[in-house]
């Protein structure tokens, strides 16, 4: 077990070098270049050189990744020359921003779809599975975007009970900050939810049809019993790997709900970062992107060897 | 309740004048309550008139139709039948466990005189764990996989018994001991699958029994473990009778293992109990042709395919929930009368009760109800006897009727090997560790002969009939096919050395392309094997099916649309498209019912006396393998540790394993029981075997250090007879016919 997380972690090195590079060269292929992003489309061609030759942008690729990533890897990720900011600083500031978002989306969601899907299963075939599968089905195929617009103008144009924005005035509190973000997270949450619980509401299905829950039904067990020890902890195996697989995106991935929302979260930098070809900036978030998803796959996997023996003894 | 009304009323006489079935009234679940109670040692369980129905798609399908037996204290009754006769259903509805589109129609249950059906739900689940109790098959499944198996036991004494955690552990600890586990303390810290087949089924044992059942139900307790597992299960269970007054009922379709077990039997055929009576009568005196059917499909250990031949029983189960007006077995009994059709045989009294059955008449009232308490009834022995037939006297006659037996060839001379694989070994890597999962193993196959091959599971038999097909290359030694050496892998042989040895696998669908029709399939293989083309192509198409009688109207159909029966036939039809000189067979029946498995074990039989082709035949069912093999090979570990003819290695002298195996057979032969010869602890892995031979950590007649320490060498025994073991052949048989007594001469 402990091997296996120190493998995985150390695996983790090759493959953020892997994604740098491909970051770098993709950067390169975008036409355009960050002189000319920076001084904007009427400036003259020489002064765009001259800026890119200030920079550093002109020399060879390779040269520049090689610069870039001594940089990276002892700790002095530089300063982005489009926000005129140290690059650690934008990041990590959006960074913080991003998963207050997801914890709050992670929070609900994944006790509710967990709970809706065991229910669902439990009462296989009632109205209130019924009930539970078509609606999760039905929220989750409208995209976030789709459902963000609606709610945006009900809930605060149309009735003004939560704030246009997302984000909480300089120096508000917690719970400021909380409330500004519940709009935002609801999107998300009906977009996981249908997930997660069609997730929670299979594997107790096919829990429920193995021979041990009979054995632990026939041994005259409560059925609270049954549920918590017998079908729930193998049941709920593989809705662990799904909600692992979905911290990533909920970190990274929303893009569209923090345009919509004018949230400053990781996805709306490394977007902007990426249209202004600024590396920097680029390479921090999407390797720092990419940690968060690996560890929370990591952390998923943990989980369920945890709660597999079989998996945690080998065998 | 209300129950079975219609079977009440008075039978018609049967026909063939046989006088047998001179109107008994006998109808399960004529009152089947009320008769419980009051009477010192009532029966634990009894069913009377149950009828258990589902309902698949709003059609209803009756499973179990009216069935009514009783289980004595201490009472061990078998039930048997083959699969999809309502067996298991009905054991799941005596613990009210059904599936969600089953229900109970008609009937009762009551365990010591309480109504499991109208037991309040918080009744029902002290009676489960309690006094109803079962051990299922296949124990790894019937674990919780994430839960230490301690934990899984002492469930049952906090949750019945209302013990603390860790007296409860105690507990637990306890009833492993007295399922004899091994090292209890440190298995309670284990999760299942850190047990051998046969622990974790001791450990389903030791949960059943800690609630102190007044009915344990054994629902194929041994099916799918190895032989001498199977063997140490039941040698279990046999000696818990002795300790334990609970009633059992055991479900199994392997009769011996219920002949050895149980006092009573009850056949159930199409969700009906057929015929019942005490185990040794029932078995050497059946008297439904269904319960013939059965014993008749079975090969008897120490017969073989050249002196008796297997009778299969013709069509096949119906399917579940059919309805018929008659007899339910009439569509597949050779004693069929114009009356069975027309309405079912009640449960008549076995003829040889004519006293019982004088003195009902003389009172004017039918006998005795059948099922319905044979305990309370005072007659014993035969009297307790009863089938569901109208011409039971005519059942004996069956078996010796039609009895064909299978041509056998001359044997060839020894020297004209067609294979003679030498040395051959072969490793797997698992990790790090190296698995040497055949080690140096010779033996020779001639023409028309069928070689066994036996062993426990991990023995190696697998391995070593893959790498003589060319599925694995050898890591070493050569294997000769009709005097040349073959490369070792499939992919380097010549089509004509692919076309002569042929495969035919335990399962069918893993040969069997199943989104392919069987013509398509067969085609292939007429195209590929033979070299058939067009018109040539289709003829060998139809040949084949009927060289494996399967019925050319099935031609069209995919895989998925035939029985498991069919689905075997088609794949031996396509082993043999190309006339094949050598076939391997990995279990080819094990899977199947008694009947099915009889018609492929014969038509192997017939195949090899028409193309004198020989087999490798691989089983754990050492009864089978002997009715088919000319010469047996038995394996240990990856070792080879005995070879020779059939009859040879099976009697002594032989390897103290073969010894044990033999011992491991569970027979229908009642005056003839081996003692049986308990193999102690689990196989050893094949990443660290044990030194000198093998099988020395397990052996009963170990030496001591010598076994230990040097592999013992080849002994000859006779002719083609060797085994290994630091035994000699004297003195191996003089040891081993002291135990066994004398020999009943065949």
């Amino acid at each position: 077990m402990r091997r296996l997380v120190v493998r995985r972690l150390l695996l983790m090195v090759p493959t953020l070098l892997v994604v740098s590079v491909l970051i770098f060269l993709m950067a390169e292929i975008v036409p355009g270049d960050v002189g000319r992003s920076i001084l904007g489309p009427y400036a003259s061609p020489e002064q765009v050189a001259a800026l890119n030759h200030k920079l550093g942008a002109d020399r060879p690729l390779v040269e520049r990744y090689v610069r870039w990533l001594g940089g990276f890897v002892t700790g002095d990720w530089g300063e982005s020359p489009i926000l005129q900011a140290p690059v650690t600083r934008v990041t990590f500031e959006s960074l913080v921003n991003s998963l207050l978002l997801a914890a709050i989306a992670l929070v609900v969601i994944v006790p509710t779809s967990i709970v809706l899907g065991v229910l669902a299963a439990l009462r296989r075939d009632s109205l209130l599975d019924r009930f539970i599968s078509v609606t999760s089905l039905s929220l989750t195929v409208i995209p976030e975007f789709v459902s963000g617009v609606i709610l945006l103008v009900l809930f605060a144009v149309v009735l003004p009970w939560f704030p246009v924005t997302a984000s909480a005035p300089p120096g508000a509190d917690l719970l400021t900050r909380i409330y500004h973000l519940i709009l935002p997270a609801v999107p998300l949450m009906f977009v996981e939810m249908g997930y997660i619980a069609r997730m929670a509401r299979a594997g107790t299905l096919e829990v429920l049809d193995m021979p041990y829950v009979r054995t632990a039904v026939l041994k005259g067990l409560p059925q609270r019993r049954v549920v918590t020890r017998h079908v729930l902890r193998n049941g709920l195996l593989s809705t662990v790997t799904v909600v692992g697989a979905q911290v990533g995106w909920l970190v990274g991935g929303l893009v569209v709900v923090e345009k919509l929302f004018n949230y400053p979260g990781i996805g709306r930098l490394m977007a902007q970062a990426a249209t202004l070809h600024d590396v920097k900036v680029l390479e921090a978030t999407v390797l720092v992107v990419a940690a968060i998803y690996m560890l929370s796959n990591l952390t998923a996997d943990v989980v369920v060897a945890a709660l597999s023996p079989r998996v945690r003894l080998g065998g | 309740m209300t129950m079975g009304a219609t079977d009440a009323s008075g039978v018609t006489a049967g026909t063939g004048g046989t006088g047998v079935a001179t109107g008994t009234g006998a109808c399960e679940g004529s009152g089947g309550g009320g008769s419980v109670g009051g009477r010192a040692p009532g029966p634990v369980l009894s069913v009377a008139g149950l009828k258990v129905t589902f309902v698949r798609r709003d059609r209803e399908l009756p499973v179990v139709k009216g069935v009514s037996l009783e289980i004595a204290p201490g009472e061990a009754y078998g039930l048997v039948g083959e699969s999809g006769c309502g067996k298991t259903t009905l054991a799941l509805a005596l613990m009210r466990y059904l599936p969600a589109n089953g229900r109970v129609d008609a009937g009762s249950v009551r365990i010591d005189g309480e109504d499991v059906f109208s037991l309040p739900e918080e009744r029902l689940r002290e009676l489960r764990g309690t006094k109803l109790a079962m051990v299922y098959q296949d124990p790894a499944s019937a674990l919780n996989p994430s839960m230490k198996v301690g934990e899984q036991i002492a469930e049952v004494y906090r949750f019945h018994e209302g013990l603390s955690r860790a007296a409860a552990l105690a507990a637990a600890r306890d009833s492993l001991e007295r399922v004899a586990m091994p090292d209890p303390d440190a298995t309670l810290e284990r999760y299942p699958f850190q047990l051998s087949g046969g622990q974790q089924q001791r450990v389903v044992i030791a949960m059943a029994l800690a609630g102190d059942p007044r009915l344990l139900v054994l629902d194929e307790p041994t099916t799918g473990l190895d032989a001498t597992v199977e063997a140490e299960v039941l040698d279990l269970i046999e000696e818990l009778r002795g300790k334990v007054d609970a009633a059992i009922l055991l479900i199994s379709h392997n009769l011996g293992l219920v002949a050895r077990l149980c006092e009573r039997v009850g056949v159930m055929y199409a969700g009906r109990i057929v015929e019942q009576g005490p185990a040794r009568e029932l078995f050497t005196d059946p008297r439904h042709p269904y319960t013939m059917g059965l014993l008749r499909c079975l090969p008897r250990f120490g017969v073989r395919k050249d002196e008796v031949s297997l009778v299969p029983i013709p069509g096949s189960v119906p399917p579940l929930g059919s309805t018929m007006p008659g007899c339910v077995y009439a569509s597949r009994c050779r004693l069929v009368r114009p009356v069975c059709t027309r309405r079912e045989p009640d449960l008549f009294a076995v003829p040889g009760d004519l006293a019982a059955k004088g003195r009902a008449a003389a009172e004017g009232e039918p006998p005795a109800p059948t099922a319905q308490s044979p305990h309370d009834a005072e007659p014993v022995g035969d009297a307790a006897r009863h089938t569901r037939c109208y011409v039971p006297d005519e059942v004996p006659a069956m078996r010796v009727e039609e009895e064909h037996v299978h041509k056998v060839q001359a044997r060839a001379a020894r020297a004209d090997d067609v294979l003679a694989a030498a040395g051959v070994s072969k490793a797997f890597r698992d990790g790090g560790r190296r698995l040497v999962a055949v080690d140096d193993v010779t033996i020779d196959v001639v023409a028309g002969e069928t070689f066994g091959l036996v062993g426990e599971s991990g023995s190696g038999k697998t391995t070593l009939a893959n790498v003589i097909a060319g599925l694995y290359a050898a890591d070493g030694g050569e294997v000769r096919f009709l005097g040349q050496r073959l490369p070792p892998r499939a992919a380097e042989r010549d089509r004509d050395v692919l076309r002569a040895i042929q495969m035919v696998f335990q399962n069918p669908d893993s040969t069997l392309n199943p989104s392919w029709s069987v013509r398509r399939i067969l085609s292939r293989s007429a195209a590929r094997l033979a070299g058939c083309r067009g018109a040539a192509r289709r003829e060998r198409v139809e040949e084949l099916a009927r060289k494996v009688h399967f019925e050319p109207r099935y031609l069209e159909n995919k895989p998925a649309e035939l029985s498991g029966g069919q689905k075997q036939r088609i794949a031996i039809a396509r082993a043999f498209a190309g006339s094949p000189t050598l076939v391997v067979c990995d279990e080819p029946a094990s899977a199947l019912d008694v009947s099915v498995q009889a018609t492929i074990l014969n038509l192997l039989a017939d195949l090899q006396a028409e193309q004198n082709v020989s087999y490798i035949f691989i089983s754990h069912d050492l009864a089978v393998v002997r009715y088919l093999s000319d010469r047996i090979g038995v394996m240990y570990l990856g070792w080879l540790m005995e070879i020779g003819d059939a009859e040879d290695v099976f009697r002594p002298p032989h390897c103290p394993y073969t010894e044990a195996l033999v011992s491991a057979i569970p027979t229908l032969d009642f005056d003839h029981r081996r003692p049986r010869i308990p193999l102690r602890g689990a196989i050893p892995s094949l990443s660290d075997p044990p030194t000198g031979c093998r099988f020395h950590t397990r052996c009963h007649r170990f030496l001591g250090d010598l076994c230990r320490r040097e592999a013992p060498p080849w002994r000859e025994a006779g002719e083609g007879h060797r085994y290994r073991c630091h035994i000699s052949p004297n003195e191996l048989r003089e040891l081993q016919l002291a135990e066994l007594g004398p020999l009943p001469g065949r």
